[in-house]
């Protein structure tokens, strides 16, 4: 018996909806079958908390007095820098900037303790972010230079704008050389000494909906503890992979770019994150909701880690290079066992998005359904 | 009162194969914990030990290994885990030698068992958000 959002939202409207997490939902298919599951259960809720390099904050600081012009100067924030290629006071901040006097790799490896990703994390928690900006004057803007203070809570608007987030899957990492190598996967033993992740598996949103047919261009969804949508597909989103006969990408596929109200979300969501010898960047939880308008998105939603494949890829060379062969397929369930087994060696496996936190997530997110809070949206368009 | 110290004892080759921390164990009454333990190329001997015991006898069991030829240092570097900050995402876990993290196959959250440290700082390194911390 097929369901529809307008449905839905009149049963979350009424505190009647039935919300389970994509956790949950493994268990209850199990017990109960599809058809039984598909017609009690309205959303099943998805999530992720993991590094997203691909984001970043638009800010509009408000006009001084006298006026100032950055589009086209320069902008800093903690001495970070900014971009400020727009109008007058409209700047966009990026997760992995550094600022200039930063060693990056010169040595080797570089720490990268403080980057855009943790400056957002400081104004969203309601520090004091040091702004100083240089124009190069107009007859409107006469205004040349600018040493301040802003406050999330004074600006006009700050939007978390993500280009690229909430990854469908995933490379395993690995090190086939003799050195110990340091990238944004981790650092890496040397010898297939470890292998690190990054994907919540069976909670992860697009896993949940391989084919998009739920998750489209407007979907309201958590965004850093606040309420995101998304505004397009993501950069690099590539539906046409390999799949395996449930649908699910066996490499990385879809992406969403996201957008939301930043004033809104919290500090515990969005984290400021060092790679070491890599870089900085931000670690974003994300949190979609998926309705169950039939059996054949509840069965997508069923799925569990032991039926979800990553590739494992060399970082210390295949990946570089950008030849990327696959040493081997493992799935979730023995990537989260702690080991798993790569040429004849019993490998370490660490993940480096919190499976944890992502259920936190999708636990909330399903609170707010249950409460009323949270309706679903139609997609105004379907991804790519 | 009973007492913690975390030392750093090096001795020359000449006392490798001495009955040392049988002493320690007879004669002053000291519980300890070997932490890391390794032979130098120069065949000198290092050991990362905690000790537990009386004051008095701590401080006994101490001047007789100084007596013997052994350089002793407190571990002067003390690993923290700031939990805080930690989000649990385990990139820790296969990083460290000595399995000083777990994870929960049920909450699926990491701790951190302090006494398995042997301050080799490798999850310094590795952990994304900072929450490894160490104090000199
Ligand atoms: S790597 Fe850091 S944040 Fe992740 S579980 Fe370990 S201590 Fe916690
Ligand atoms: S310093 Fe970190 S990695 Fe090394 S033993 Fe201690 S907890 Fe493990």
């Amino acid at each position: 018996m097929a369901k529809t959002i307008k449905e839905i939202n009149e049963r979350i409207k009424k505190g009647k909806a039935v919300v389970v997490t994509a956790e949950e939902i493994i268990d209850l298919v199990k017990e109960k079958g599809i058809k039984r599951c598909a017609k009690d259960v309205d959303v099943v809720t998805t999530a992720t908390f993991g590094p997203m390099c691909s984001s970043g904050v638009f800010i509009n600081f408000g006009h001084t007095k006298p006026k100032i012009k950055v589009g086209g100067g320069k902008i800093y924030l903690n001495d970070v820098p900014a971009y400020g290629g727009l109008a007058a006071v409209d700047i966009y901040l990026g997760a992995s900037a550094l600022p200039d006097d930063d060693p990056r790799n010169k040595v080797y490896p570089g720490e990268f303790g403080y980057g855009g990703g943790h400056i957002i994390e400081e104004l969203v928690a309601g520090k004091d972010i040091r702004l100083k900006a240089s124009g190069y004057g107009t007859d409107c803007y006469p205004k040349k230079e600018l040493k301040t203070k802003i406050n999330i809570r004074d600006l006009d608007k700050a939007i978390l704008y993500n280009p690229r987030s909430a990854y469908q899957n995933y490379n395993v990492a690995v090190n086939l050389s003799d050195r110990v190598i340091y990238t944004y996967m981790g650092v890496l033993q040397p010898r297939l000494g470890n292998a690190n992740y990054c994907s919540s598996g069976q909670l992860s949103p697009l896993f949940n909906d391989p084919y998009y047919e739920t998750i489209g261009i407007g979907t309201r969804i958590f965004l850093g503890g606040g309420i995101g949508y998304v505004a397009f597909s993501g950069t690099q989103h590539n539906p046409r992979v390999k799949r395996t006969k449930k649908g699910i990408p066996k490499e990385p596929a879809g992406t969403l770019a996201l957008i939301g109200d930043l004033k809104k979300m919290s500090s515990k969501w969005l984290r400021g994150t060092s790679f070491t010898g890599y870089g900085a960047t931000l670690t974003v939880g994300i949190g979609v909701p998926i309705p169950i308008l039939n059996e054949k998105i509840l069965r997508f939603t069923a799925i569990e880690d032991s039926q979800i494949y990553a590739p494992v890829i060399d970082y210390s060379k295949a990946y570089p290079l950008g030849k990327e062969t696959v040493l081997k397929e493992v799935n979730y369930a023995q990537l989260r066992s702690g080991s798993i087994k790569i040429k004849g060696k019993e490998i370490p496996t660490s993940s480096l998005s919190s499976y944890a936190k992502a259920r936190e997530i999708a636990n909330i997110l399903k609170g707010w359904i249950k409460k009323g809070k949270f309706l679903l949206t139609e997609p105004v368009t379907p991804l790519p | 009162m009973v007492r913690k110290k975390r030392v750093v004892l090096t001795f020359p080759h000449s006392l490798v194969d001495k009955p040392i921390t049988y002493h320690l164990v007879k004669d002053y009454g000291l519980v300890f914990n070997i932490l890391k333990a390794r032979v130098t190329p120069q065949e000198e001997g290092r050991l990362v030990l905690e000790i537990e015991g009386k004051r008095e006898n701590l401080n006994r069991g101490i001047k007789f290994l100084k007596d013997l030829g052994i350089r002793i240092e407190p571990l002067a570097q003390d690993i923290r885990w700031v939990e805080e900050k930690c989000t649990h995402c385990g990139a820790c876990l296969a990083i460290c030698p000595t399995q000083a993290f777990t994870i929960d196959p049920t909450t699926r959250k990491v701790s951190f068992d302090k006494k398995k440290c042997i301050v080799c700082e490798l999850c310094i390194k590795a952990c994304p958000y900072r929450a490894m911390e160490i104090r000199f």
